[in-house]
């Protein structure tokens, strides 16, 4: 995670909370690998060459018409922008 | 040399892997390795109870032997798939795909590919159902499609269309007659008659939300085993803590009692008296058990951190439930709520016991 603004980066145990929350929560539509189900696939190569930060709106915010919620209750900014930095680099193996 | 009726496979979502267990003795038997992704596995049973048919997200179909603890087969046949359904016959296996959206149809004995219904469209929902039928609904379209596989190499297909917005989940009541599609995109659900598919879907519980903004749903509901007891139906109101009961002789709204969280599995204990409910995020340590006479809940149960899921005996003198977060499967004795045992698995999610093999609709 190279790339990952070393002041976002939380501290363990939360680091691990949020690493299983994408894994599994998240993973209930985008699939526990992130390469989709009713969500869409969100590996590295599918996020790419999306906007970081409009990632880390839809993660706090949902998207409206969509089944995906607002997550700003159980996530602060800058643990949003973590997960986004995560998905980027890929979920790492366990 | 044993018989299969007291047999049970539990899903493992991360290790790709499944338990077998029995229900007599209430223990593990075996661990079957190679499955691949099973995040939202699902699986049915071969009418004879010996094999299973497992359905993993990455699109593999794998048929294992609950005798031989093993793979027999094994085909990968999508890029995402999401569940799927034995034909009424035991002989045709229909898997539900996202990716490409679609059902695909094989030979149950060799899982040679038969047929494939291309739909455009993300199928869930997807059921057996009488005539050697199955019935799935189509996520982005909104249609409900009733594929005859009579001949399956030639499969015939009936679209019911505006069935209503984004249909997420489906499943036939347990008499086969009726056809069910949760509705996340509208308060309501749609309702096919399969005596009578030509007259269409009809909406039943149209604008149960009654206008007030629904909650951020945070897991679906599921329907695949939603209960049905007692001439009501429990169905999950979306984005609401809140089940809604249902006159099955009419199918117009009976009342609606307010529970811990939004559910997510309604599951009728045998006997039709109670329905034990468990709930999405972050509300899933709770089980709740709702009493249908008398509409109240009667006991609640923290089982463990993030329930997934929950399955019954078949005669109803064990329910076992999985909770994910503390790797556990805990069995109660549903009359007592008295902990039976507890048998360790890797995040397990879904339980199933054999004795689906015999019920239309798992």
């Amino acid at each position: 995670m190279a790339a990952a603004d070393a002041a976002h980066v939380p501290a363990e145990p939360r680091r691990g909370e949020l690493v299983n929350m994408v894994r599994q929560d998240c993973g209930s539509c985008h699939g526990l690998t992130m390469k989709g189900g009713l969500g869409p696939a969100l590996l590295p190569s599918n996020i790419a060459a999306k906007d970081p930060e409009q990632l880390r709106f839809v993660i706090l915010h949902g998207r409206r018409g969509t089944p995906m919620p607002p997550w700003s209750r159980f996530l602060s900014d800058a643990e949003a922008a973590w997960v986004v930095d995560l998905l980027r680099a890929g979920l790492p193996r366990d | 040399m044993r018989g299969t009726g007291d047999l049970g496979l539990i899903v493992e979502r991360a290790a790709g892997r499944v338990k077998l267990v029995e229900t007599t003795g209430r223990s593990e038997l075996a661990s079957i390795d190679g499955l691949g992704d099973l995040s939202h596995a699902s699986l049915v049973y071969s009418r004879d109870g010996r094999y299973a048919y497992v359905f993993g997200r990455d699109g593999g179909l794998s048929k294992v032997d609950l005798l031989r603890a093993s793979v027999e087969r094994r085909v990968i046949q999508a890029g995402n798939s999401i569940g799927g359904a034995i034909s009424q016959d035991g002989r045709l296996i229909a898997v539900a795909n996202y990716e490409p959206g679609g059902v695909r149809i094989f030979d149950a004995a060799t899982l040679e590919p038969l047929a494939e219904v291309s739909t455009g469209a993300k199928v869930v929902g997807i059921t057996d159902a009488s005539g050697n039928r199955f019935v799935f609904s189509l996520f982005e379209a909104g249609e409900i499609w009733i594929v005859d596989a009579s001949v399956p190499r030639a499969p015939r297909v009936e679209k019911i269309r505006n069935v209503g917005k984004q249909p997420y989940d489906g499943f036939v009541t347990p008499d086969g007659r009726h056809y069910i599609a949760g509705l996340f995109g509208e308060d309501g659900l749609a309702l096919v008659d399969l005596w009578n598919p030509e007259a269409g879907a009809r909406r039943i519980l149209a604008g149960y939300g009654r206008g007030a903004e629904p909650m951020p749903v945070y897991k679906m509901p599921h329907l695949r085993g939603w209960a049905v007891a007692g001439g009501l139906a429990v169905l999950p109101a979306i984005g609401r803590n809140e089940v809604l009961l249902v006159d099955t002789a009419t199918w117009r709204e009976a009342g609606r009692i307010t529970v811990h969280g939004q559910p997510v599995f309604a599951i009728a204990q045998p006997g039709g008296r109670r329905v034990w409910v468990n709930f999405a995020f972050p509300d899933n340590d709770t089980v709740q058990v709702i009493d249908l006479p008398t509409r109240r809940i009667v006991k609640e149960l923290k089982p463990g951190r993030a329930v997934l899921h929950m399955e019954f005996t078949a005669r109803g003198e064990q329910v076992w439930i999985s909770s994910r977060d503390d790797d556990a499967v805990i069995v109660y004795d549903p009359a007592s709520f008295a902990e039976l045992a507890r048998i360790r698995a890797e995040k397990p999610s879904g339980i199933f016991l054999t004795s689906r093999a015999f019920m239309t609709g798992f």
